[in-house]
């Protein structure tokens, strides 16, 4: 019978692997978005699956995300006759933090599951192979575009994720409510700085990063037939997601110390 | 020096994963414009052979000469160089499923020629004709049969006019009808295109129909090599036992 300790051994030595292999795969992009040639056209195109086409996904979050927030900061803030306060304090967490950590969430499922399973078929169909028979690096032209188009889209669905957001927190606030329209809107703009807005757009770039590079290099890596590619799309999304909200600690202890004006960092 | 006169030589070339020895010294020189058929059973090695020879696996040891030039140890941008020398046609075809028939055969042009699209259209047409291929440029690969897609995967492999072609297992999964078709496929390329193919099948009755020379692959060693009429006569155990399974039927 194998031994507990030889099995902890084992999924230590596989994990390492894992993450050496994902850091290998991580250095391999960064050489070859730096080298030509440059396909504009990939980008445009994976731009467009992976931003346009989680738009509405986005937006049908963010409307919700508004309209639940508000109604639970106001029962809240009801306690301390403090309804006034209720847009800024959803626009401050949805900014800094919903937004980016909901969007990337919601592209994880949509286009991270995507594109594991679409590198995972091309795998084990011998695809990827092909492109290397053929003179054509596949990690330049599988990866780069889908990382860099990533990158590029996420602030954006973001920033769109803010807006819309803000208009569910009004139609809650303002239309259901009863808050003064007003205060809602003065109390939002005094309370709410660029860098709150700015911030978020920063975490998504981070997001958009880590979401193509896990699930590209998942799928890149599957093997095995369909259930292969099955277990790197779950894995895709299982470790995409948990990555996310990791790297989101930590990017917040870095803003708090490096990035002026956020957070405890000094006064406004 | 090493690898002269050949189109491809192999040397002692050794492969292991793990703890799993694959190929245990491989040596084989195949000759310019032959058909060389390597055959073997599953597990045998034969997939793990040829992607040595096209640089998608490195060896532990031994060398590998193309045209000459040793790829072994060479560098991505010189091995991408060499690949060029080589069409490859895969098992399943290997064609991309979101591109059409068209712009799968047209995806090494684009990649490496600045052709205009007329001209590409038009060596695409000619490259799917040649193959007995006519009016599918727009299909879709899911859309076609498994003899079509070996076509259209050939097609792909010689557009760029390689002088070697790879064919990983071209009748597996084929009925006889379309593995008649594939074999007659092997044989007008030679024919038509002068090029230097090496075929790596678990299939005797395509094999002897292709092959100029034919070696034996089994548990990671070649145990023989020849022309058909030799390997059909050999004293090898395995290949005999191997050979028998086919021509005990025919």
């Amino acid at each position: 019978m194998r031994s507990p300790l030889k099995g902890v051994a084992a999924y230590v030595t596989h994990s390492f692997e894992e993450v050496g292999r994902f850091v290998a795969t991580t250095v391999e992009v960064f050489k070859w978005t730096l080298r030509p040639p440059y396909r504009a056209g990939l980008l445009v195109q994976q731009m467009e699956t992976i931003g346009v086409k989680s738009l509405f996904v986005v937006f049908l979050t963010a409307a919700f995300t508004g309209l639940v927030m508000v109604l639970q900061t106001t029962s809240l803030l009801a306690k301390f006759q403090a309804e006034g306060l209720v847009g800024s304090s959803v626009a401050l967490a949805v900014t800094r933090e919903l937004g980016p950590v909901f969007t990337a969430l919601m592209v994880t499922g949509r286009a991270g599951s995507a594109m594991a399973t679409e590198l995972g078929t091309m795998r084990v169909t011998e695809q990827i192979d092909a492109l290397s028979t053929m003179a054509v690096n596949p990690v330049q032209y599988l990866i780069v575009p889908r990382v860099i188009a990533s990158m590029l889209m996420m602030p954006v669905l973001a920033a769109i994720f803010d807006v819309v957001s803000f208009f569910g927190s009004y139609v809650m606030g303002v239309w259901m409510l009863g808050i003064d329209q007003g205060v809602f809107v003065a109390r939002t703009r005094h309370y709410l700085d660029p860098i709150d807005i700015t911030s978020g757009l920063y975490k998504a770039v981070v997001f958009g990063a880590i979401v193509a590079l896990i699930s590209c290099d998942k799928g890149f890596r599957a093997e095995g037939g369909a259930k292969g590619v099955g277990e790197a799309t779950t894995k895709a999304v299982v470790v995409s997601s948990v990555a996310i909200l990791i790297a989101d600690y930590f990017l917040n202890v870095l803003m708090t110390n490096y990035l002026p004006g956020y957070l405890l960092g000094g006064p406004r | 020096m090493n690898g002269e006169g050949a189109a491809i030589e192999i040397r002692d070339l050794c492969k292991r994963f793990g703890e799993n020895e694959v190929l245990k010294g491989i040596s084989l020189r195949v000759e310019h414009g032959s058909t060389t058929v390597i055959l073997g059973a599953s597990g045998s090695g034969k997939s793990v052979l040829i992607k040595h020879v096209i640089g998608l696996l490195r060896p532990d040891s031994g060398e590998i000469w193309i045209e000459g030039e040793a790829i072994a140890q060479a560098g991505e941008r010189r091995l991408n160089e060499v690949r060029r020398k080589f069409g490859m046609v895969f098992q399943g075809a290997a064609l991309f499923d979101s591109m059409t028939v068209g712009e799968n055969v047209a995806f090494p042009l684009r990649e490496h020629l600045s052709l205009s699209e007329r001209e590409i259209r038009a060596i695409v047409t000619e490259k799917l004709n040649l193959f007995g291929l006519f009016g599918v440029e727009d299909k879709y690969p899911a859309e076609l049969s498994g003899g079509m897609r070996k076509r259209v995967g050939l097609a792909r492999a010689i557009v760029l006019n390689p002088g070697m072609i790879l064919y990983d297992e071209p009748t597996t999964g084929l009925d006889p009808i379309a593995t008649e078709n594939v074999n007659g496929m092997i044989v007008e390329a030679r024919e038509k295109l002068q090029v230097t193919s090496v075929v790596i099948s678990h299939d005797i009755g395509a094999a002897f129909a292709v092959a100029d020379a034919i070696a034996v692959l089994h548990d990671g060693r070649i145990v023989e090599y020849g022309a058909p009429a030799a390997v059909r006569a050999s004293e090898h155990p395995h290949v005999r036992q191997f050979l028998s399974t086919w021509f005990s039927r025919v």
